[in-house]
């Protein structure tokens, strides 16, 4: 018994056990790569994916939750050569120092740029909380998201 | 004729005036600077007086400045803000003489002769003892002083007019007495710190049509949309408190055999953690005083509600650390939830606020995102029924629906 599930934009029937979190159905049986497993236990974000619009950790949303819903991963902002808005800031600003945590943080910035198109300093700052980084690259993650913020706003 | 009318005028204007002063106190003559601050030891016993108070609970915004104000609490009657009671002159309390302090801590009236809303807890603090007033006063008066205006009060008409708060006091208010209780065993230090300092009826007795406190006090209520469980029944049910578990979970926001302390409670555990421990093990000692006996119960089946997905979405989103083989389980040795207050309660709003939100401090993430009405109540009915072997809760589905909007993160 398969679970319809809308992936990056594609209806996909899923055959995981409705059990699995989502994190493995993308790795495993998408082979979408980008979510990363940090703890396991929604507690450090690097494997933040978008799900109707905000921010889930991959890694504690049932399968068995998403008949029907939308799911959008790093995978749907862009290519390596042709990297989405917030993708080219993230590799313009260098915010990457490891990298581990870097896909989660972007869909949760992405998440946020979709809600308010011009967050100030402090609404970025309070909801990239959950998602960690443990090489402290946290000043060119946040000028990264800015500029993209800001850019939006001279478009506009 | 024209005489009576004279009399019958003036008797009136008499009546409103004397009907207005009575609603009213005078003014008390700000100081002119700020007192000297008191030494070292007296600003100690005042932090500890202050946080068995749990004056900073309600008193500081979300991220804002420590006792600054502005936090906003939600009452049946409207939003009303805490005001600053730092020692600014002009915003806080900077220019309040210990006299005004008292009378407010006493009978709820700002020095300017205004009188303060009830969600001010001064049908407590009245009966707190001179010396704890004047040691919250210095302790206090010995912050930094910050300018800040909270936001006006939403408050339905006609609650919006203070003088009509006479009347309420007249009803709900009995003036405390100035001196520590006679009595000054473990039990009456905990009936102190537990009714006048800690006003812990505040939340656990629930209101009543006009915003007093039910009548008897400790029958539970409700803040923010948390369940603040009744307090005269903790050594029922299946899962009883012991003393030592309550005097534990006061001082530490964790019982090992009931759960965190969560919502409200929260914070209030963490200040509760700066203060003696031989305060928290009084509180307990009168806490377990006051339990009533456990009723013949008569157990009314309720009908089963199908827990759907309810399995499946418990192994993926709780099972990592609420699962008996989880890490949290076995090295930490959190207890199981079939034995956690917010599973085993009658009223199932704390389980679905913690879903939905979570529990601060990274301890629990949200799923308010990730669940919707429909599965909470799912898993609610696997947890209920095959945890914690409790008859289902009803309406958890629409409840959710409700609690989202009531308590937004």
């Amino acid at each position: 018994m398969s679970i319809e599930v809308v992936i990056n934009g594609r209806t996909r029937q899923l055959q995981s056990d409705p059990t699995t979190p989502l994190l493995y159905v993308l790795r495993n049986e998408l082979q979408l790569n980008g979510a990363k497993f940090g703890c396991g236990m929604g507690q450090c974000g690097a494997c933040t994916v978008i799900l109707d619009g905000q921010a889930v950790f991959s890694c504690v949303t049932p399968l068995a939750a998403l008949r029907g819903r939308s799911v959008r991963t790093v995978e749907s902002l862009g290519t390596a050569s042709a990297p989405g808005a917030l993708q080219a800031a993230f590799i313009k600003h260098q915010a990457a120092q490891c990298g581990y945590c870097i896909a989660g943080m972007i869909m949760r910035g992405q998440a946020l740029l979709e809600k308010i198109a011009h967050p100030s300093d402090e609404q970025i700052r309070a909801h990239m909380e959950p998602s960690l980084c443990r090489c402290g690259t946290h000043t060119r993650i946040i000028a990264a998201i800015r500029e993209v913020a800001h850019n939006k706003a001279g478009a506009a | 004729m024209r005489n009576k009318l004279i009399v019958a005028s003036g008797a009136a204007v008499l009546m409103l005036g004397g009907l207005y002063a009575w609603t009213r106190e005078a003014a008390i003559a700000p100081l002119q600077m700020v007192p000297a601050p008191g030494g070292q030891d007296s600003h100690r016993d005042g932090a500890r007086i202050v946080a068995l108070g749990d004056c900073m609970v309600c008193h500081t915004a979300q991220g804002g400045a420590p006792y600054a104000g502005g936090l906003a609490l939600k009452t049946p009657f409207g939003t009303i803000y805490a005001t600053n009671i730092t020692p600014d002159p002009t915003t806080g309390i900077g220019n309040w003489p210990l006299e005004a302090f008292q009378r407010a801590l006493r009978r709820g009236v700002s020095r300017d002769g205004h009188l303060l809303y009830p969600a001010f807890p001064y049908v407590h603090y009245t009966r707190m003892s001179d010396n704890d007033i004047a040691l919250a006063y210095g302790f206090l008066m010995s912050r930094t002083p910050v300018q800040s205006i909270p936001p006006a009060n939403d408050l339905m008409f006609p609650l919006n007019f203070r003088p009509l708060l006479a009347f309420w006091n007249l009803l709900n208010l009995t003036s405390g007495q100035s001196a520590v209780p006679a009595d000054t065993g473990q039990i009456a230090r905990g009936r102190y710190l537990v009714d006048t300092l800690g006003h812990c009826a505040s939340c656990h007795s629930g209101l009543d049509p006009i915003g007093g406190e039910r009548k008897p006090a400790f029958g539970g209520g409700t803040v923010d949309g948390w369940h603040a469980p009744a307090l005269t029944t903790l050594t029922h049910g299946n899962a009883p408190w012991t003393e030592a578990e309550l005097a534990t979970y006061l001082r530490t926001g964790l019982s090992l055999s009931h759960g965190a302390a969560k919502g409200p409670m929260q914070a209030i555990t963490e200040h509760l953690a700066e203060t003696n421990e031989v305060d928290t093990k009084a509180m307990a000692r009168y806490l377990m005083t006051i339990q009533t006996q456990p009723a013949t119960t008569t157990s009314i089946a309720a009908p089963p509600v199908s827990r759907g997905d309810g399995a499946a979405l418990f192994a993926a989103s709780c099972a990592g650390c609420h699962g008996a083989p989880a890490p949290m389980m076995r090295l930490a040795q959190r207890p199981s939830l079939a034995r956690s207050s917010a599973v085993l309660g009658a009223d199932p709003s704390n389980f679905i606020l913690t879903v939905l939100h979570g529990v601060d401090g990274a301890r629990m993430p949200p799923y308010a995102a990730v669940l919707s009405d429909g599965q909470v109540a799912s898993l609610a009915a696997y947890v209920r029924s095959d945890l914690a072997a409790q008859p289902s809760w009803s309406g958890v589905s629409e409840t959710t629906a409700h609690l989202r909007q009531e308590a937004p993160q």
